[in-house]
């Protein structure tokens, strides 16, 4: 088996939980596997980001240099050709980050590449074998991956559970004199962070949420009135916001707010990874849809089969009669 | 500015349920309805918008089966200036890293300043934009949701990042960039426009056409292959509620009151 590498996605100094849900992909694919995780950044971030991810990595690659204080995928993508062998297996999160760099870095060291795995089922000679969803999750798939000349998998976060062993002492090895050349075609310039909406959906406490199925926009008030009648926040999956029917500041998911109501209605949504990425603390979660094959219904806790369009009034009726 | 925009026929999830066929070797393809891929109706629509106020010229390109010719005409009728089908039976099971060797090699025979792609489509697996950059040697930005263009050597991309947050790059022309859903809104095709191209010719493009070597394609030129599919099965399931409207919004309630979302 070939050195497995996790790649360590880290911001102000603190890692990404998916530092710790790596090692346990990593364990999935070879439980013998030695793992080293590679942090690359400056600084004193850097370091606090280095010392943290020793107690659970046995070794942890340093790159310090103040040209990716700012995560550059297309100057990591270079510094990672330098410092991998040929045949190395290395772990990205699924992420907007591990998603604009996976791609392009499996390209250049001549390797295999896989994205968003949600699990895997062991190896067969050199081919790996992978588990991954299409359609949004409505069904799954095996693969096999051929990772004899190495390999680039992004991990979907959240998949795999967290190692909170912090049972390593890893020694934190300084490569930084192998990145080589720094340019960039793409520079980054500025974060621009998204606007404040009218309503704070991270504090509510129910929240009425709709995706897709509303079908149209006049039919939001569906959604409003049932709001009214719980006490609740109207909240939404990503393509509302793209139809520009509600602001982004009410859009649940990895993309737009994270929140942590007590119950969650979510109506006409399919249960995207995404939109539930964004889903804290378990919250009593309600589908309504009219698939009964929606993933959705495989995370919540009450289902209701109906069309939306007819079920919400009739419940904001009986809500309003109590 | 020279456009070229990579767009693919997918089955829509909006209008059909997915299912396995039988010996789950694909999902059930009777019946489906097909269409362009989401996300990249966004990067045709932002495509025509820069050649519109900047000039120049957009293509659209897909790899797949003679069915993509109505995809490349719908984004033709859209506004594209022309299209190409990539078609070749020895594309067939190609891996990601096989349809972006497809579409460089059509690349290559153009000169464009802007390519772009959808940020992912019906696998999720948001990799063909990368790659191509890749492979063509030049600078890419993903999940981008603003384009403002600078001058013709360089232009500002926002990619959007955790929480909606978005992320400002300046990247140097020619580029590869993947487009995120949100960035415009794409127009509205009706039946005159798809009339208007009805009749246009659309090249394909095959293996010897585009010089490629058959085995560096199709499942000979797979490192990453597909086994089977199946329904997942993840968690426990939803208790399905179960009875007339009625009985269940009576069960929802009383379920609503002990967990707190009725006051
Ligand atoms: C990088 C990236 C980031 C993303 N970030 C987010 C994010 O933050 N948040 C987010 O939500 N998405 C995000 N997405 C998009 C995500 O992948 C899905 O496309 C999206 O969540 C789907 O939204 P939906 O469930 O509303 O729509 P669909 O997947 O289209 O589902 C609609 C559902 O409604 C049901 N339905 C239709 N009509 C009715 C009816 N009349 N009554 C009842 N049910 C009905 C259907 O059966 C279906 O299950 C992101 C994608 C990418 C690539």
């Amino acid at each position: 088996m070939a050195q497995i590498y996790a790649y360590i996605v880290h911001k102000g100094g603190v890692a990404d939980d998916t530092a710790l849900e790596l090692i346990t992909a990593a364990k999935k694919i070879d439980p013998d596997a030695s793992v080293s995780a590679i942090v690359t950044g400056s600084g004193a971030d850097l370091e606090a980001v280095c010392k943290d991810v020793a107690t659970t990595y046995n070794e942890v690659i340093k790159i310090d240099n103040a040209a990716i204080t700012y995560p550059n995928a297309e100057i990591i993508r270079g510094i990672l050709v330098n410092i991998l062998p040929g045949d190395a297996v290395l772990l990205l999160p699924h992420d907007t980050f591990g998603m604009d760099l996976g791609p392009g870095l499996s390209i250049k060291l001549e390797s295999a590449f896989v994205a968003d795995v949600v699990d895997f089922e062991g190896l067969d000679g050199s081919n790996l074998k992978i588990v991954r969803q299409e359609f949004s999750g409505q069904v799954s798939t095996h693969m096999l991956c051929d990772i004899g000349s190495g390999a680039v998998v992004n991990i979907r976060p959240g998949a795999f559970a967290p190692d909170e062993s912090k049972s390593a002492s890893g020694e934190i090895v300084d490569k930084s004199s192998e990145a080589g050349d720094l340019a960039a075609r793409r520079t980054f310039l500025e974060t621009v962070v998204a606007e404040v909406g009218d309503v704070d959906i991270t504090k509510s406490e129910v929240l009425v949420s709709i995706g897709r199925g509303i079908e149209d926009e006049d039919n939001i008030e569906i959604a409003n009135d049932l709001a009214e009648a719980l006490g609740a926040d109207v909240s939404c999956s990503r393509p509302i916001v793209d139809s520009k029917w509600l602001e982004k500041s009410r859009q649940v998911g990895t993309s737009g707010q994270t929140v942590k109501p007590k119950v969650y209605l979510a109506c006409g949504i399919s249960g995207s990874f995404q939109h539930l990425g964004g889903i804290k603390g378990s919250p009593f979660m309600v589908a309504v849809n009219k698939n009964i094959k929606a993933p959705i219904f495989q995370v919540a806790d009450v289902g209701i089969v109906e069309d939306m369009l007819e079920f919400l009034p009739e419940l904001t009726e009986k809500i309003n009669d109590m | 500015m020279e456009i070229l925009v990579c767009v693919k026929r997918v089955p829509d999830t909006a209008e059909n349920e997915i299912e396995v066929n039988s010996d789950g070797t694909d999902i059930d393809r009777d019946d489906l309805v097909y269409s362009v891929n989401e996300w990249d109706n966004y990067a045709v629509e932002e495509a025509i918008q820069i050649r519109d106020n900047v000039g120049g010229n957009v293509t659209v390109v897909s790899v797949g089966d003679e069915e993509s010719e109505e995809v490349i005409r719908r984004e033709m009728a859209m506004g594209a200036d022309q299209g190409v089908l990539l078609s070749d039976d020895a594309f067939n099971d190609s891996d990601g890293k096989g349809i972006a060797s497809i579409l460089k090699a059509e690349i290559e025979k153009g000169k464009f300043d802007l390519i772009m792609t959808g940020a992912q489509a019906d696998d999720g697996a948001g990799q063909v934009g990368g790659m191509l950059a890749a492979m063509l040697d030049l600078p890419y930005a993903s999940l981008v949701n603003t384009i403002e263009i600078t001058d013709d050597k360089k232009i500002k991309v926002g990619r959007e990042v955790e929480g909606g947050n978005i992320e400002m790059n300046e990247i140097e022309l020619p580029c590869v960039l993947s487009i995120q859903t949100g960035i415009n809104e794409p127009r509205y095709v009706g039946i005159r426009g798809i009339r208007k191209v009805a009749s246009v010719e659309i090249p394909v493009h095959g293996t010897s056409d585009l010089g490629l070597a058959s085995d560096a394609v199709g499942e000979a030129g797979a490192n990453v292959k597909k086994v089977d599919y199946f329904i997942p099965d993840t968690g426990e399931g939803a208790e399905i509620l179960e009875g007339s409207t009625e009985e269940i919004i009576d069960k929802l309630v009383e379920y609503l009151k002990a967990k707190g979302g009725i006051k």
